[in-house]
């Protein structure tokens, strides 16, 4: 019988924000780990195989059991890494408030905001104002609070982190994160001191380059 | 030390609801069930659950919880025995992965059938995605009794509740669900009391669903 290889492996795309967030949460619990890059267009039997289910990244191969959906990873690697933080609190209730936000930023956050890099310029103005509703409710949530979690870097900063990047590109649709919700942007600048988000992220131009490439074949063509 | 609070902002007919009905008999906590009117929300309601204005809401002295599975792993933390997660942190992960499948693939396909599908088209292609999903369900069943394995937990609470709506899928899917292995399963969590207590009867559920069928403005 086989033995299953040890140690982490993270099957990711460079620019997925779910990935991103699984690198933020290895960083901060100092794990190492094997960053396997997927060919979206060609995936590979490995990713195939430890994803049946859903066939996307990110995959968090652990000792050779995978686990999948990024916020499940992100709560796994909270468990089982004890590191020098804690992701989520001990608290019973803090925890489901975490996972609430965490869940807001997966259902709400994504999908409108992908939908704004997909939309027709007739569409930006109605999508603006549903994403700048949205950005406010997190940016109420943040309030004072130097993080989501507090005074400790937690699951929802983690959760949100990544979009960060696309500010830059929000900006060049008439979406100004600085000038709507300037908490926010300020959080945003505060989580780039963290060196496990810096490395996580990329340059906003780099994502702003990509979204004008993408747009060119798919909405303007 | 006052004594604990547990109010649920309940809607008999919501599976999300039942989940948390399930939770709380399996845990044996005493809680009250406040019924909801959804078409007329209710100031307790708009004020516990701001952002999505839904039911279920579990206040715990006073303090709100919402979304179904959040609220379920909050009991299972606040109240540990029986444990509705198992142990390993693998096997935490595993059961979160199908819980919340349940909930992004099963559940909307599932909705599709009796309240999106408007045409042949739309529905047709609403059933080969419910069966999809309802055979990767059985897949990861196997031969387990529970989807947890020998105990029932949090994947089989995540399901069950949508037992209940099984004759509307049928009815306005138009078909018959023919699923040995998932039929047992479901007589094994109906045999539990607090499942049996938890889901209303099929033909109830047939019922709401047909009258909101037409509030939408189908089968005129």
């Amino acid at each position: 019988m086989a033995v299953p290889e040890k140690g982490v492996k993270l099957l990711d795309f460079w620019m997925s924000p779910f990935g991103q967030r699984c690198r933020i949460a290895l960083a901060e619990k100092e794990v190492e780990y094997e960053y396997k890059e997927e060919d979206l267009s060609k995936k590979s039997d490995l990713l195939l195989k430890s994803n049946p289910v859903h066939k996307k990244i990110p995959v968090l191969i652990h000792d050779g059991k995978s686990i999948c959906e990024s916020l499940i990873i992100v709560e796994y690697i909270d468990e089982v890494f004890p590191g020098k933080t804690n992701i989520l609190p001990s608290d019973p209730y803090a925890r489901s408030h975490a996972r609430f936000w965490a869940d807001f930023v997966d259902k709400k956050v994504y999908d409108c905001g992908s939908k704004l890099f997909k939309s027709k310029s007739e569409a930006l103005e109605e999508l603006n104002k549903e994403f700048i509703c949205i950005l406010k409710t997190l940016e109420t949530e943040l309030g004072e609070k130097k993080y989501f979690g507090d005074d400790a870097f937690g699951l929802v900063d983690i959760a949100f982190a990544p979009f960060t990047s696309w500010f830059y590109t929000f900006e060049a649709l008439g979406l100004s994160v600085e000038k709507e919700c300037p908490k926010l942007a300020a959080w945003g600048n505060r989580i780039m001191e963290r060196e496990s988000v810096a490395k996580s992220l990329h340059e906003p131009t780099k994502i702003y380059d990509l979204f004008c490439e993408l747009r060119k074949k798919f909405v303007d063509a | 030390m006052s004594k604990s609070n547990v109010v649920l902002l309940d809607h008999w007919v919501s599976p999300y609801a039942m989940r948390v009905r399930i939770a709380l008999w399996e845990k044996g906590v005493d809680f009250e069930s406040k019924q909801q009117d959804l078409s007329n929300k209710s100031e307790l309601l708009l004020r516990s659950n701001p952002i999505y204005k839904k039911a279920p809401v579990l206040l715990h002295d006073d303090k709100p919880l919402c979304e179904s599975l959040i609220i379920v792993g909050y009991i299972d933390e606040v109240w540990p025995s029986p444990p509705l997660l198992p142990s390993s942190s693998y096997e935490r992960a595993t059961a979160r992965f199908w819980a919340d499948f349940i909930d992004k693939k099963f559940a909307e396909a599932a909705t599709k059938l009796w309240r999106s599908a408007r045409s042949t088209e739309e529905l047709e292609a609403a059933k080969k995605e419910f069966f999809e999903t309802l055979k990767q369900l059985e897949e990861f069943l196997g031969e387990k009794d529970y989807f947890g394995g020998e105990n029932f937990g949090l994947v089989d609470l995540a399901l069950i509740p949508f037992w209940s709506w099984f004759s509307a899928y049928e009815k306005f899917g138009g078909f018959k669900i023919e699923s040995p292995k998932l039929y047992a399963w479901m007589q094994r969590c109906m045999e539990r009391e607090s499942v049996a207590k938890a889901l209303p009867a099929q033909e109830k559920v047939l019922e709401f669903v047909c009258t909101l069928r037409k509030i939408l403005g189908f089968d005129q």
